[in-house]
């Protein structure tokens, strides 16, 4: 066979997830100061993140994770766990999914949507060490708004809809069903669609 | 790269047959138009006629019966075409019966023909399947009016395999009057398929299945059947198909059908064996793991099992890695967001939909594969496990 035909993913993808780092293993006792798990409903995939926090210095000392996911999760996740070790809270919170495709040598777009599931547990994890240690006011969560008040469509969905391909009113349409019975919302979803577009999709340079 | 290769995606497609290979290099310089009245117009019409023949007779159809296509979805789609005709003067118009009946289980060429069809205002019902994949003749038999033009039920699943009672389908459509339509594209040359038997109006089936070349499938249509051409434009294929004929693929496709009637029953019980050690040997090794598909009315070079608490794509790519190859149910590798609609449709759960790994061996395939792969598929599942959220809820 042919290897110049290459691989599916990116070498930097493909070494990651032949190798995942920091996958908690079953026989591993790990400590965690605070654990997150979170799910995508539609693709069916899960993920677990787990943290060690140096109390004094507010950084992520460890951490593990563990997933039912596809090759993109996994290693983005595995380059993830790397990436935060060393991090404030504040600056894991804040890492951003296109940082990580981007350092993954790219994503294919269909597969951002399973690579933000690392993430987005990484936070739960660090509002659940807050919770834990009584710091419950720098719990930060993203309440949901509802933007389409006719059909209870909210900025989250918009965003996953976006994840999902989304790319047009239309298509936003299609996945939402937003802005199908008075339209009023329809400045307001086209707006925060590009922005999604841009917070995902589009390289900064 | 991995030393060894394992080929276990033969419903995707297949190799060509060393002869189907000889055969189509030896017609290479076959170039007349099969048109043309010529010298080199005729000795190219010659070769496809010929070809047209010994595919009939493998099907028992009659060979006026046999239109070459460009593939099983060109078939299909051409069926589907087919009596919704709107001209009053065409044959196929569909003189008030304006309902289909098809099954949740088809080939996406099939059920996205079937939404074409409904937006034309042709009412679309599907069948459903049981656990195993099997369809009931008595839901048929219910659905059935006065209105239905065609049914079409597929004879054997691409993804799970299972085999479908298509005589008794045929019979019971036939008793209210509507056609009868197969998608055999995963049958022909692999079990026996004789349309007089089955007693079927059409039958899709294609060349690249069954060691073939690709991009030439055959449409047959029984003789004094309502036929409406798909493409248009030539008087090719008596009228019904439009376009220079595929000489090449033709002539490879008759030799892939000549080999098939040489090598299919021996293979077939060859292949059967192997892969009941497959399914023993994942069933011994690996725990939790389901069997898609029908235990007995299945093809026998299909074996589809889900592997909980893994996901597909993720066994897919560690397999390539090691050099195996074989396909999954998993949305993952799809690029949309749902998992196999056949899975989802016998009542497997999404979960185990998107832990879906699908092998289909063929006429290569050794028992030598066959342990390698068990051996690796046992290590894979046992590291993808091990990574698993899945070993969370257990505690």
């Amino acid at each position: 066979m042919d290897e110049k035909a290459g691989w599916v993913y990116s070498d930097i993808v493909k070494e990651h997830f032949m190798n995942p780092r920091n996958a908690l293993s079953d026989n591993e006792n790990f400590h965690a100061d605070g654990t997150g798990t979170v799910v995508n409903m539609k693709c069916g995939d899960e993920m677990m993140f787990a943290i060690k926090v140096n109390k004094s210095k507010q950084t992520i000392e460890d951490c593990r994770w563990k997933t039912y996911g596809c090759a993109s999760a996994i290693a983005s996740t595995s380059l993830l766990s790397e990436a935060v070790k060393g991090m404030t809270l504040d600056e894991a919170f804040n890492i951003s999914p296109k940082d990580i495709a981007g350092r993954l040598g790219g994503l294919p777009e269909h597969k951002i949507h399973c690579s933000v599931l690392g993430d987005k547990a990484l936070r739960a994890a660090i509002n659940d060490y807050y919770a834990r240690n009584n710091m419950a006011h720098k719990v930060r969560q993203d309440k949901a708004r509802i933007i389409c008040r006719c059909m209870n469509v909210t900025d989250h969905e918009i965003e996953d809809a976006v994840l999902e391909g989304a790319r047009t009113y239309l298509e936003l349409q299609e996945h939402t069903k937003l802005g199908t019975v008075c339209g009023q919302c329809k400045d307001e979803a086209a707006r925060l669609m590009n922005e999604y577009i841009q917070k995902h999709f589009i390289k900064s340079e | 790269m991995a030393d060894q290769q394992v080929y276990l995606d033969h419903n995707a497609t297949t190799p060509l047959h060393p002869q189907v290979k000889t055969a189509m290099t030896e017609a290479m310089e076959v170039f007349g138009n099969p048109s043309s009245l010529h010298q080199f117009g005729r000795q190219a019409r010659k070769l496809i006629e010929q070809a047209r023949n010994d595919i009939a007779f493998f099907i028992n159809a009659g060979t006026e019966e046999i239109i070459f296509v460009g593939s099983g979805s060109e078939a299909n789609n051409t069926v589907f075409n087919f009596s919704f005709c709107q001209a009053t003067h065409c044959t196929a118009h569909h003189q008030g019966r304006m309902e289909i009946i098809t099954t949740r289980i088809e080939h996406p060429c099939v059920l996205e023909s079937s939404k074409c069809m409904c937006d034309r205002g042709i009412n679309v019902d599907y069948l459903d399947v049981d656990r195993y994949g099997k369809i009931a003749i008595g839901q048929l038999e219910e659905k059935l009016s006065d209105k239905t033009v065609m049914v079409s039920v597929m004879m054997a699943n691409n993804e799970i395999g299972t085999i479908q009672d298509i005589k008794a389908a045929a019979a019971v459509a036939h008793a209210r009057g509507a056609y009868f339509h197969t998608d055999a594209v995963q049958a022909v040359g692999k079990i026996f398929v004789d349309v007089k038997e089955l007693g079927v109006d059409f039958l899709s089936f294609s060349a690249h299945k069954i060691y073939g070349p690709k991009g030439v499938g055959a449409l047959f249509v029984k003789k004094g059947v309502p036929f409406c051409p798909f493409i248009r434009g030539g008087h090719q294929e008596r009228g019904r198909r439009a376009g220079t004929e595929n000489t090449l693929g033709i002539i490879g496709f008759a030799k892939a059908i000549e080999m098939r009637k040489k090598e299919m029953a021996e293979e077939t019980v060859r292949l059967g064996k192997l892969k009941e050690m497959l399914r023993e040997g994942l069933l011994k090794n690996i725990p939790q793991v389901q069997l898609n598909g029908h235990p007995k009315d299945c093809l026998a070079s299909t074996l589809n099992v889900s592997f909980a608490g893994v996901e597909g794509e993720a066994i897919l790519l560690y397999l390539d890695l090691a050099g195996i190859a074989v396909s999954t149910g998993s949305a993952c590798s799809s690029g949309s967001l749902d998992p196999s609609h056949v899975l989802l449709a016998t009542g497997t759960t999404p979960e185990l939909a998107h832990s879906s790994i699908r092998m289909s061996l063929g006429r290569q395939t050794t028992q030598e594969d066959i342990n390698y792969v068990i051996t690796k598929m046992t290590e894979i599942i046992e590291k993808l496990r091990g990574m698993s959220t899945v070993s969370l809820h257990e505690r």
